[in-house]
């Protein structure tokens, strides 16, 4: 009883702030705007989501936006893995600090000022067309594209992979590779059938993290792309339409979306190495 | 507690948090829609300021060199929001039940979505001398004049231009269709916002006479969906839409854009940053803007507002915001100060231009269902965004 009467505060705050938010946007989902007033009709209708069904904009919208976040994730795993596993198990006591460090330096700097430098330096005249000019190679026009996006976004996110895969490594009994190694495994061996399978769940938590991150952003898109993500549709709806209903039908997209990839990645275990 | 028990708790609790919200909502509908129409009352003084006034205003609006000296006569603290779009506008002056702003500098595509929306009130024109000076098409024009009514004090207007990089595009351009022509793909950018449909509309109605454009801003569901496809073709082309004016100053200083649809600020900054840009109104004419200060139908702060709009419609301010943001004031006393300010800057921005040039000009406006026929059979700003959205893809 009295372990009930001590939670009742967290779970208050937890279901009026989390949960509440969460069935508001659900409710407005399923209202809709008059057309002349503009104002809110509070009548349940279907229509926002006949719209996001049939209107093939929308679906293209969302299709890339998932689509860039996958990429991202996957980029930054393919990335993050043989950083960390230098990191967690090869590297000596005194470096592992350093590159701690250097991990998360990115990480106290504003993201807007780390996003704007890579407009810079995608630029036509930008740092990167500088140098590739310079080693003679031409230039690129990677600049306002979906690449940019692809780019950016795996930079940012990069330590939030980085995190949960070094993590899972360290977790790994030296012995474990001992024996994989002593019943004759060669290095491939042991790496695909003993490692991998106990780090699975880290790289997962970290793709988690890219993923919902990269599908939530709206400000990457707008900075350094020239097309939309699911966010700048909301954005626009709520922020510059006033079409609140809309927006929240449509953000219950990415909310499915992560509720999907979640579970899977309950399936996958990845939850126990967070 | 057993796991169906748990089950149970949450669902109930789901459900009543729903059902509370539905509830609060309705509550809020049913509270707002009392009409707050009223007999108008009209100040007929202006009386001591409150020592606050809270604008939204575009950027480069209440640029200190005018906002200081007025500061130190009225006691007037301004606090300026800056917004990107009309859109953005309005949604500011609709924020905390409309009494967070007391004013508002709308452009005419806002402007008449504000009166009908009782955001805004009615203004006593007497108490603004500088108002009778004004060019007499924006003493009351009909972006910010209902039945007689005056809903704020005309400011400052111009057109939207053609801007390129004098070095990278030659021949200099002399029609729009520089920007929807593949010449100089992947180096052309135009502002993301559904009122640059009208753009394209009015280039269309010189090109393709046949789809009997008359007003850009007055389209049927025919004309819009041609205006469109002229826009979904032009897409592959364009580097960036640009959100707000310093992307697009950005664009071309790094290169990136060498040709655009932009406003005359732009091409003042980019000149006096020593990048070599030229604007231009190319042969098929082209839209503009003309704003308005509005007052808040909630204004807090309405001396201060008055205040405002006294000062702000004097010849010689006029003169100091036309040249900073490079446009055309309403007040035609303003000419001499320009020329004082800065050598032919009255005829460099059209200040003592004839009616025509004036009239030649597109100026925004809010596009509605009505436009004029009886029928009902135009386009509203809904489809507009709509269309805009589907044109970005």
């Amino acid at each position: 009883m009295r372990g009930l009467i001590l939670l009742t505060p967290p779970v208050g705050a937890f279901i009026g702030i989390y949960v509440a938010a969460l069935v508001a946007l659900f409710v407005s989902a399923f209202w809709t705007l008059d057309p002349f007033t503009s104002a809110v009709v509070h009548q349940w209708t279907l229509a926002n989501f006949d719209t996001l069904i049939h209107d093939p904009t929308y679906r293209d919208i969302a299709l890339r936006t998932i689509g860039i976040a996958a990429a991202v994730t996957v980029t930054d795993a393919l990335l993050a893995f043989p950083f960390a596993y230098f990191a967690a198990r090869l590297a000596p006591r005194r470096l592992q600090a350093v590159l701690f460090v250097l991990v998360l330096l990115p990480l106290w700097s504003s993201y807007l000022v780390r996003v704007y430098a890579w407009r810079l330096i995608l630029a036509r005249d930008g740092v990167l067309n500088w140098t590739l000019g310079k080693l003679g190679l031409g230039h690129i026009g990677v600049a306002y594209s979906n690449w940019a996006m692809w780019i950016v976004f795996s930079y940012i996110w990069l330590p939030f992979m980085i995190l949960p895969i070094w993590a899972s490594l360290q977790r790994v009994p030296d012995s474990y590779l001992e024996a994989s190694s002593d019943l004759g495994a060669k290095s491939w061996r042991t790496f695909r059938t003993v490692l991998l399978p106990l780090v699975l769940p880290g790289v997962i938590a970290g793709s988690i993290f890219t993923f919902s991150l990269t599908l939530g952003d709206y400000i990457t898109p707008i900075l350094v792309g020239n097309t939309d993500f699911i966010g700048n549709v909301v954005y626009r709806n709520v922020g510059v339409s006033n079409n609140v209903p809309f927006a929240a039908a449509f953000a219950t997209v990415p909310v499915i979306v992560m509720g999907v990839y979640l579970a899977i990645a309950r399936r996958l275990g990845a939850f126990e190495a967070l | 507690m057993n796991r169906a028990r748990k089950r149970y708790l949450l669902w109930t609790a789901v459900v009543v948090l729903t059902g509370a919200l539905a509830f609060a909502g309705a509550g809020c509908g049913g509270g707002g829609k009392k009409s707050s129409k009223g007999k108008s009352n009209l100040p007929s003084s202006i009386g001591k300021g409150e020592g606050v006034l809270n604008l939204v205003a575009w950027e480069g609006y209440t640029d200190p060199s005018w906002v200081k000296p007025f500061q130190q006569q009225t006691g007037c603290k301004v606090h300026s929001k800056f917004a990107g779009s009309s859109d953005e506008m309005v949604t500011l002056m609709r924020q905390g039940g409309g009494s967070q702003y007391d004013m508002v500098s709308a452009s005419g595509d806002a402007s008449l979505r504000l009166i009908r929306g009782h955001i805004v009130k009615p203004v006593n024109v007497d108490l603004i001398p500088g108002w009778k000076d004004f060019i007499p098409q924006l003493k009351s024009p009909s972006h910010n004049t209902v039945d007689g009514k005056h809903y704020g004090i005309s400011l400052q207007w111009g057109p939207n231009t053609l801007l390129f990089n004098t070095q990278k595009v030659k021949p200099a351009p002399t029609s729009w269709s520089a920007i929807y022509e593949p010449t100089y793909k992947g180096q052309i950018t135009v502002p993301d916002n559904a009122i640059q449909i009208a753009d394209a509309a009015l280039y269309l109605s010189k090109t393709q006479p046949d789809l009997g454009i008359k007003d850009p801003y007055e389209l049927t569901k025919a004309q819009l969906d041609a205006a469109a496809k002229l826009l979904k073709q032009q897409k592959p082309l364009i580097k960036k839409y640009w959100a707000l004016a310093s992307d697009e100053i950005d664009l071309f200083k790094n290169g990136d854009a060498v040709i655009g649809a932009s406003w005359p600020y732009q091409t003042n900054t980019l000149k006096a940053d020593g990048v070599p840009v030229k604007d231009l109104i190319p042969k098929e004419g082209a839209t503009g803007w003309a704003d308005t200060w509005m007052l808040s139908a909630k204004a807090k702060h309405p001396n201060c507002a008055y205040l405002w709009l006294k000062y702000i419609s004097t010849p010689k301010v006029q003169a100091m915001q036309a040249l900073s943001f490079g446009e055309t004031p309403a007040n035609l006393k303003a000419c001499p100060f320009m020329n004082k300010i800065q050598k032919g800057g009255c005829a460099q921005y059209h200040a003592n231009a004839p009616a025509s040039y004036f009239n030649s000009i597109k100026f925004w406006k809010t596009p509605i269902a009505d436009c004029g026929n009886g029928k009902n059979d135009c386009m509203d700003y809904t489809a507009w965004q709509q269309k805009w959205t589907q044109i970005k893809g």
